[in-house]
């Protein structure tokens, strides 16, 4: 736009500069330190330290649980949020401010507690032993601590929007003829679904990015349940700096990728239901 | 304004105090499960370092992962003295930086290490599945909890102390790799600390032995109960030695060079040794050993320079990337 159209803001320069400094800061300046240091092993042996079967066998686990995690967090997250914005009902409020605390909870408390309550003597654990089940110390173990930990994340994101959206337009719909189904499927879902995209980009990649929860449930085992984030802490503390780095740097490049193309897919629904400007 | 210049003054006389306390504290960096030891060690050194030069030192501790904990120096934590067990941890040091004397070994009593620990076998009470030695562990469906081998000292003893018992056995690497191999596929969780393993077979369930430290051991019967578990001491294992060293950068720029050497000598003295043995730690002080012989049961033991080629061989061999461990973990 031209320098001297529509500004809300005065002081427009000052803001701008600000943002980037500070995005500098918190943001761009540690990103960069990671690709310096990972560039300092050479191509071969990056390629080498980030493509070891061991590492790989922790992308397809970090990468599918946290999209696994995000998808089941994206359904449940936003049943919840429509029963808290729909329905009025005793402790409302209650179970309304619960949806906050995996946010608060510390993550290493929240591994422990779950690893106790799905471990073969837990309380949740024992019954589901018989049955064959095993949660601690397996896959099963990080979907749901990474489902635990996602879980604000849709909800918050979708409640504000449902909060907004007129009940009107339902009662038109069906004034219309069309049935439950046709209503959610057509009117209702366009308008929620980039809130729930952006809900679920933010639980997945919270769910890439977590550690505390996962290490205690999990297992550890190489080639089956190792996350990512594991064995960059394994390369630090081998104090091979560059190593850790390099995985880091992977992580970070499959993380933007799939970010940006959920921000596609949020866009691109946004345009196709009229909703983007 | 009035409250904010208020702040500042109060955070400028935190400042102030901090660097009047810093003239006569210690900080001692150590390893995860050495608290319960220090906790005894530093009131009794701080009374006997009073009596000796009327100075009151305060000593703050430290704990964490080993190699974490190090890592830590190297980046700037200011530690006067590191107190580890497992001698590559202090090693580092001297090789980035020169934080340590190169010949650290040296610089005390006994390869400067107070005390040792032997890697033992914890097993549940009655000993259900007959467990006596090494070759145990190796067996069809049973479970072995051990913590990772690449995060924490305590597995990387583990791990040599059965690499080194099969190579006395079999005398050939590609059999006690073999050896290895079979013990790692029973172990279902690999945690990243000695603790968190110790939580995994005892609060948890998991398990039918877990391999740790002789003191680590009784700790397991002090918190959680006697008569849980039975302590089973294999034919032979490894002996594990406690190093520790005074960073000498830190304690050259905060004058504390003096107390350092003097905590440190304090380990070694008739009074440390013998707290040491309270805690189940095999003191070095052959008098103090003999006095306690009754906690320590006669084991044979090799020593990682005995049998393995010392560190930086065992590391390169087993430990570094694509090493021996990453094969035998890669192919289960």
């Amino acid at each position: 736009m031209s320098a001297a159209s529509r500004r809300i803001f005065p002081g427009f320069n000052l803001s701008v500069g600000y943002t980037l400094v500070y995005l500098s800061l918190i943001v761009l300046i540690p990103l960069a330190a990671i690709g310096f240091k990972a560039g300092t092993l050479g191509w071969e042996t990056f390629w080498e330290v980030v493509t070891t079967p061991q590492v790989m066998a922790s992308y397809r686990l970090t990468f599918g649980a946290s999209l696994l995690a995000g998808a089941i967090n994206a359904v449940f997250g936003l049943m919840l949020a429509w029963v808290l914005v729909r329905y009025n009902f005793f402790g409302k409020r209650f179970i309304d401010a619960m949806v906050d605390l995996p946010f608060a909870l510390p993550t290493a408390v929240t591994g422990i507690a779950l690893t106790a309550l799905y471990s073969q003597n837990g309380w949740v654990g024992q019954y589901l032993e018989p049955l064959g089940i095993k949660v601690a110390f397996t896959r099963l173990g990080i979907l749901v601590a990474l489902v635990f930990i996602g879980l604000p994340f849709v909800v918050r994101t979708v409640q504000p929007i449902l909060e907004d959206m007129e009940i009107e337009l339902e009662e038109a719909a069906a004034s219309l003829g069309a049935n439950r189904w046709q209503t959610f499927r057509y009117v209702v879902m366009p308008i929620l679904l980039p809130a729930v995209l952006t809900g679920f980009a933010l639980a997945f990649a919270r769910a890439v990015g977590e550690y505390g929860s996962v290490i205690f449930i999990a297992g550890n085992i190489p080639m089956v349940s190792e996350i990512t984030p594991l064995l960059i802490i394994t390369k630090l503390e081998q104090y091979d700096y560059a190593g850790a780095t390099a995985i880091a740097a992977v992580m970070l490049v499959i993380s933007l990728l799939m970010l940006l193309s959920i921000n596609g897919l949020q866009a691109w629904t946004a345009k196709r239901t009229g909703r983007g400007r | 304004m009035k409250s904010f210049s208020k702040l500042l003054s109060f955070l400028l006389a935190i400042a102030l105090s901090g660097g009047a306390i810093a003239q006569n504290s210690l900080l001692n960096v150590s390893y995860d499960v050495s608290r319960e030891l220090y906790k005894d060690i530093n009131p009794a050194f701080v009374d006997a370092w009073k009596a000796k030069s009327g100075e009151t030192l305060i000593i703050k501790q430290s704990h964490g992962g080993s190699s974490k904990q190090a890592g830590a120096i190297i980046a700037g934590l200011q530690a006067d003295v590191i107190t580890m067990n497992q001698a590559p941890d202090i090693d580092i040091l001297a090789e980035r930086g020169g934080l340590v004397k190169k010949d650290w070994r040296k610089a005390f009593p006994f390869d400067a290490s107070p005390y040792s620990s032997v890697s033992i076998f914890l097993v549940r009470k009655g000993n259900p599945k007959g467990i006596k030695d090494w070759d145990d562990l190796t067996r069809q469906g049973l479970q072995v909890i051990v913590p990772n081998p690449k995060l924490t000292g305590n597995g990387r003893y583990t791990y040599l102390a059965a690499y080194g018992y099969a190579m006395q056995k079999y005398k050939s690497d590609a059999q006690a790799t073999d050896f290895v191999a079979k013990l790692f596929a029973n172990v279902p969780v690999l945690d990243g600390g000695g603790r968190g393993a110790t939580t995994t077979f005892s609060q948890r369930g998991i398990g039918d032995v877990l391999v740790t430290f002789e003191n680590e051991a009784h700790l397991i019967e002090q918190e959680v109960g006697a008569g849980k578990f039975d302590v089973i001491y294999p034919s032979i294992t490894i002996e594990a030695p406690a190093p520790v060293a005074v960073v000498e950068t830190v304690t050259a720029k905060r004058g504390t060079r003096k107390q350092a050497q003097a905590y440190l000598d304090f380990l070694f003295s008739n009074a440390g040794q013998e707290i040491i043995a309270k805690h189940h730690l095999r003191p070095r002080n052959p008098a103090i050993f003999k006095k306690y012989a009754k906690q320590f049961p006669k084991v044979k033991t090799f020593t990682v320079e005995s049998q393995l080629g010392g560190w930086a061989k065992a590391h390169k061999q087993h430990f570094a990337d694509g090493g021996v461990y990453d094969q035998i973990v890669r192919k289960r």
